[in-house]
């Protein structure tokens, strides 16, 4: 078996990157969308915590923290969208928030 | 050393202290007190820098204040490999920025003051918002003069957008007002986009922001006298973010709408500070522009054209902020021209000069309609020359100066801009000469208009006769009726500036003559100049009017030129400026001659047609009423772009419909159809010019926009789908490129 | 031996449970399938010796934001799960072909530069830290990142502010 390298972990990355985008573009679940949108910056993360230890520097991984912490903020503000929307709408359907356009 | 960065620092600490605590506890005195200090403590220390420079020696005036790094080191692709995008917050004081500095400050102290009175009838809450934005706008303001490279600028740049939008859209409750701010801030994106755009290209061609280095890597290329290269590109860019700014053709349509905004607002945003940053960036950002000739050019045709036409639309508005507004979008295209020329010391000098007497003519149209309780139309003011002198006074020697009639200010400055452009191109100079006379006679209207005559306004209490009061109604005066619709502040009826729309070019002939006398009657509490406050600002910058201009005498009438002196060393290098001096003094003398001809004469025209055969002019007005209504609607430019831009949507789906049905109808209909089109347009094209060009382009970009608005599904997920195409045409062109 | 056997399993597991988020009928065990996913980055992250990020993973995503997750699930309790029919703008299988396709492109650029012969580590320090992972992070963060760490703070601040806005009850 060869040894794992950095580009193992940037392809794994990758992978978990296009799932959580076939979550996002696919599901009508607004809340699986969110989860969905998780997995992408999980990737992000592994991404940059990949190029940390390529480059033997701790940077990527205060990144990686930054990114924790905007994924935190992101989630609960998305959340109490949610739960604003659910109360108004009685429904999670992505569709049913439709009225973005002209 | 000068503390540089406590200048826009003061004002933004005040902004800062009344916006945060003022609005909610402050009393009136308080937070006016607070705000007038701070722009007062700005102007001493300008006043300071400004003293240091003028006792530096040439060669060395520039004060340079290093903040700290904002954007540390990003490495970046530009033309000549990976280059260091490094931004730091630089503020540096050069001759030019001094000049500046003086007139923000200046100048806006004097409208601080004034607004104080002006207004004191406001609840305290709304007096320390006012005071809030104002201060924000001086501190915004201050920041982009003082920037040391294009992206501080940038940031002073939208910053004062912002207040101006926020000041435009001060009585929010109202309508028209919020309409007015919300256009002046879209309108303004397209020259940011521009000058965003214009930023990119710069740091891409030169690896650096910072004025002075990238001036010093321009002077190292070639001039692009022949084509457009790189450097023409970032001229032009620049150049349609100063004419979004400065409200010059094409954009210049924000500009009189945004007299919906408190009248010391439009005195120190829209006429004497912020919309001269374009021209301030046009100076600032000089030696690029030599190295691009036709561009230069092409900011000379665009400043010439726009005084030209804003001062004919001048000519013939009825609201005296309107006339205003209109005769502050001449002057800066006056501004253009010479920078155009290459004439920019001119350009600066102009722009101070200007900012004096037209903050006057501003403040001063502020005390009339002060004066008549909120009156705004032309029509219902005259005789004000006795019961408001001191107005009357000052008002007159800003409108001379506007005129440019010597020795005062406009006089000086207009004078060695024509006397540039007439060497430079002597046909521009005609149009220049051409426009001399018409500000002069729709400044002298103005005059008679407003001064001269007997009262022709209405009691300004509910109106007696029912005549009167439809004419009211229909010039949108407060209608007791309507009394919620505005209702933000007590006087949110104060300033009420009409569309054009509303009128007809017949009601306008009809009330112009005769129906003003009908409506003749007593006044509530007559018209007399206003408190100390207001006047005192008034007698200064009166006598800014009348002798700022000597700061700048050009050497050929035997003064000395001290400002164009003392800017040298910004535009020492720029190969044209040293052609300034050659001008022989005949050259100089006739030019001379002949603008002073031309203002008088527009002023004499206009004494014969409002002071002594004012019959006269119905009989023109019907004569050449469709150009009167053509320049009345301002060339129905707003009825351009709403037909274009705002409806385009609705074409859209009319495009769609057409479509079908000739697709349905088959190739026969199809001809016909065209051939009908084709009719229809040149007879549109024979009657109406500017309606058929706004109908043929509504059609195209309607037609054309059925495309895009499919794509607004409003579905969420659609647009993040859009969002994965552009990633996957970006990754794409990355693997077939490399 | 041992790590490359233990990064492929690990891989199979996050892509394997990614998955089951995805699909899942049942939003609750979506969300259980989301911890576990979380769980397995953990051990990613500590193969790639990021101890303190692995334990803030495990923290901040596996026990609090999940919660939240969890919370919300319960709270909106929705009874039957949404089956109207497909809406036809949507275009679902675009988007399962462009999220192939990127990925595709995405392995291809990756496979291609490794290959390359690689680049020299420009400018970066490359001698292995003396301190441990966590005082590493640590020094970075309260030293060069100090603003943008207190900007974070900011920031959450502000997103509980508005969370709580948001989901209380209209007056």
């Amino acid at each position: 078996m060869t040894p794992i390298t950095p580009y193992h972990y940037l392809v794994l990355s990758a992978a978990l990157f296009t799932t959580g985008l076939v979550g996002v573009l696919v599901r009508r679940n607004i809340i699986v969308v969110l989860m969905s949108i998780e997995l992408m910056l999980n990737a992000v993360n592994i991404n940059l915590a990949a190029f940390a230890w390529e480059r033997q520097h701790a940077v990527g991984q205060v990144f990686a923290i930054f990114v924790v912490a905007v994924a935190a903020a992101e989630a609960a503000v998305g959340l109490g969208i949610i739960l604003a929307f659910f109360r108004n709408k009685e429904t999670l359907n992505l569709d049913d928030l439709d009225i973005m356009r002209w | 050393m000068t503390p540089l960065w406590l200048i826009p620092l003061i004002p933004a600490a005040a902004a800062t202290v009344n916006g945060l605590v003022g609005i909610r506890w402050f009393p009136r005195g308080l937070s006016a007190l607070v705000a007038t200090l701070a722009i007062g403590a700005a102007f001493v220390l300008s006043a300071g820098v400004f003293a240091g420079l003028l006792q530096a020696p040439p060669g060395e005036r520039m004060i340079e204040t290093l903040l700290g790094d904002w954007i540390p080191q990003i490495p970046l692709a530009t033309a000549n490999g990976i280059g260091m995008f490094k931004v730091t917050w630089l503020l540096r004081a050069d001759a030019l920025a001094a000049v500046m500095l003086l007139v923000v400050t200046g100048i806006g102290l004097l409208i601080h003051v004034y607004a104080v009175a002006y207004m004191r009838d406001e609840p305290s809450g709304a007096y320390a918002r006012f005071f809030c934005y104002l201060n924000l706008f001086c501190a915004f303001m201050l920041l982009l003069v003082l920037a040391g490279n294009f992206v501080v600028l940038f940031v002073g740049w939208e910053g004062v957008g912002l207040c101006s939008y926020l000041l435009i859209g001060f009585w929010y409750r109202k309508t028209s007002a919020a309409n007015a701010g919300r256009k002046a801030f879209i309108v303004n994106r397209i020259g940011d986009l521009g000058f965003l755009l214009a930023i990119f290209l710069v740091f891409y061609t030169f690896g650096t922001v910072d004025f002075r280095e990238v001036a010093s890597a321009v002077a190292a290329r070639p001039v692009e006298a022949a084509g457009l290269g790189v450097l023409s590109a970032i001229c032009l860019l620049l150049t349609l973010g100063a004419v979004g700014k400065s409200a010059q053709i094409p954009l210049f349509v924000w500009l009189p709408d945004a007299m919906e905004g408190p009248t010391p607002v439009s005195a120190l945003i829209h006429a004497a500070t912020m919309v001269t940053a374009g021209v301030y960036l046009i100076a600032r950002t000089a030696a690029l522009f030599m190295h691009a000739p036709l561009v230069m050019q092409a900011i000379a045709v665009v400043g010439a054209a726009t005084a030209l036409l804003a001062a004919a639309v001048g000519l013939v508005q009825h609201d005296i902020k309107r006339v205003l507004a209109y005769s502050t979008i001449s002057p800066i295209g006056y501004m253009c021209l010479a920078a155009g020329v290459g004439a920019f010391g001119a350009a600066i000098f102009h722009l101070a000069t200007h900012a004096f007497f037209k903050a006057l003519l501003f403040l001063g149209s502020g005390s009339v309609i002060h004066a008549l309780g909120g009156e705004q139309d032309m029509r219902r003011m005259g005789g004000l020359r006795t019961r408001m002198p001191l107005t009357f006074a000052t008002m007159a020697i800003a409108g001379l100066a506007l005129a440019g009639i010597p020795p005062l200010s406009g006089f000086f400055s207009k004078d060695e801009i024509q006397v540039r452009v007439f060497e430079a191109h002597p046909w521009l100079f005609a149009v220049a000469l051409l426009t001399t006379l018409v500000t002069a006679f729709y400044i002298a209207r103005l005059m008679a208009l407003t001064f001269m005559g007997s009262y022709r306004g209405g009691p300004w209490s509910p109106v007696a006769s029912a005549a009167a009061a439809s004419t009211a109604a229909a010039h949108g005066v407060r209608h007791p009726a309507d009394a919620p619709a505005h209702g933000q502040a007590q006087r949110a009826d104060h300033e009420v500036t009409h569309g054009p729309a509303l009128r007809g070019p017949t009601s306008m002939a009809r009330s112009a003559g005769g129906a003003g006398d009908a409506a003749h009657g007593a006044l509530r509490g007559a018209p007399h100049d206003a408190p100390w406050t207001m006047t005192l600002p008034l007698i200064v910058l009166a006598v800014g009017a009348l002798a700022a201009g000597w700061a700048g005498v050009p050497a050929t009438m035997g003064g000395s030129d001290a400002l164009g002196r003392f800017l040298t060393p910004v535009f020492a290098g720029l190969a044209s400026n040293a052609a300034a001096a050659h001008a022989g003094r005949g050259t100089a003398l006739g030019v001379m001659i002949a603008s002073v001809l031309a203002a008088v004469a527009g002023g004499l025209a206009a004494r014969y047609l409002y002071v002594t055969r004012p019959e006269v002019r119905p009989v023109l007005a019907l004569r050449w009423r469709g150009l009167h209504a053509l320049l009345y609607a301002g060339f129905r430019v707003d009825a351009l772009y709403d037909a274009t831009i705002v409806r385009g949507t609705l074409a859209a789906a009319r495009g769609l419909r057409a479509i079908d049905l000739r697709v349905l109808d088959g190739a026969v209909d199809g001809v016909g159809v065209i051939a009908r089109t084709g009719a229809w347009l040149s007879h549109m094209l024979d009657k109406y010019l500017v309606d058929g060009v706004v109908n043929a382009v509504a059609r195209g970009a309607g037609r054309g926009s059925f495309l895009v608005r499919r794509l607004q599904t409003g579905l969420v997920q659609n647009y993040a789908l859009m969002m994965v195409l552009g990633l996957f045409a970006f990754l794409t062109l990355y693997l077939l490129g490399g | 031996m041992l790590q490359p056997l233990m990064f492929y399993v690990l891989a199979g597991l996050i892509l394997g449970l990614g998955v089951l988020v995805v699909t899942a009928r049942n939003t609750v065990h979506g969300v259980l399938f989301l911890v576990a996913n979380f769980l397995c980055v953990a051990v990613i992250f500590v193969m790639l010796a990021a101890e303190f990020l692995a334990i803030i993973q495990v923290l901040v995503y596996a026990g609090g934001i999940v919660v939240l997750y969890l919370f919300v699930v319960m709270l909106v309790n929705l009874r039957r799960p949404p089956a109207p029919p497909l809406d036809r703008r949507r275009q679902s299988r675009l988007g399962f072909a462009l999220a192939a396709a990127l990925l595709a492109e995405i392995t291809a650029i990756l496979v291609y530069s490794a290959r390359q012969p690689a680049r020299a580590l420009d400018g970066v320090a490359q001698a292995p830290p003396a301190l441990g992972n966590t005082e590493v992070v640590g020094m970075l963060l309260y030293s060069d990142y100090l603003v943008p760490f207190e900007l974070a703070s900011v920031l959450l601040l502000v997103a509980m502010v508005g969370a709580i806005l948001l989901a209380r009850k209209d007056s």
